[in-house]
């Protein structure tokens, strides 16, 4: 009862002095009515929560800043702030919209994580491995072609200007490489998939 | 009689209080909140 009888002026004013109690009071008397204006409108009791904790940061800072000016209006400015930061968080959450898997469609069906996971990890690296062995034993000139090909991604073009063959020459070689490519392949049974 | 068909949310709103934690937390930040003036300027420190 006593605790009613201070007017929220006098407790700020308490507060702004050093008296931590005053604060205390001045929470448990308006909490109810702040939590539940921010619930209204928010209608989730954890983003609730965190922008009552919000508003009374923003509170406990500005009194000790000493940048508060009483007007005898302690709930109505603390009642703004709290305002403010509901737009705030629903200017945030329009940014980047929130999907919840609720009802028969679920979000993840369509969306997908591309990134290998470990084990993708390891295979795709044994096989890429593998590949520049089988490489290695190729003949210089097919070696040569299939590296500019498919590792420098040049044309076949540019490929004959470099190594000073024909373009045909180059297809030719391309060709071999891949048909001895296979061939090794096929011989030591070395399996190259994913 | 005449049905209601909007949803009673009175009986929702009878625990509507931040949770203790929340309130202790606000007050040992501003317990462990001081603000120093120096030259017109202010700082902030928070003291664990």
């Amino acid at each position: 009862m006593q605790k009613e009888l201070i007017t929220d002026a006098s407790l700020v004013s308490n507060y702004i002095q050093g008296n931590e109690q005053a604060l205390e009071i001045l929470i448990t008397r308006h909490k109810q009515r702040i939590y539940s204006f921010i619930y209204s409108k928010v209608y989730d009791k954890d983003i609730a929560e965190d922008i009552f904790q919000d508003t009374f940061i923003k509170v406990i800072r500005t009194l000790k800043r000493g940048s508060y000016n009483e007007e005898g209006k302690f709930l109505p400015w603390v009642m703004r702030i709290s305002h403010n930061l509901v737009i705030d968080h629903f200017r945030k959450s329009n940014r980047m919209p929130k999907f919840s898997n609720s009802g028969e469609f679920s979000i993840f069906s369509v969306l997908s994580d591309s990134a290998l996971d470990a084990e993708k990890t390891i295979i795709k690296d044994q096989v890429e491995r593998d590949v520049r062995r089988v490489m290695n034993e190729l003949p210089e000139d097919q070696k040569e072609v299939l590296v500019m090909r498919m590792y420098n991604d040049m044309s076949f073009k540019e490929i004959s200007e470099k190594t000073g063959v024909s373009i045909n020459t180059a297809l030719g070689r391309m060709r071999y490489a891949l048909i001895n490519m296979r061939k090794i392949i096929d011989k030591h049974n070395i399996i190259l998939t994913n | 009689m005449a049905k209601l068909y909007s949803k009673n949310l009175k009986s929702e709103q009878i625990n509507m209080s931040p949770k203790n934690e929340t309130i202790d937390f606000l007050l040992s930040y501003s317990k462990s909140l001081s603000v120093l003036e120096y030259n017109k300027l202010k700082f902030e420190t928070v003291l664990n």
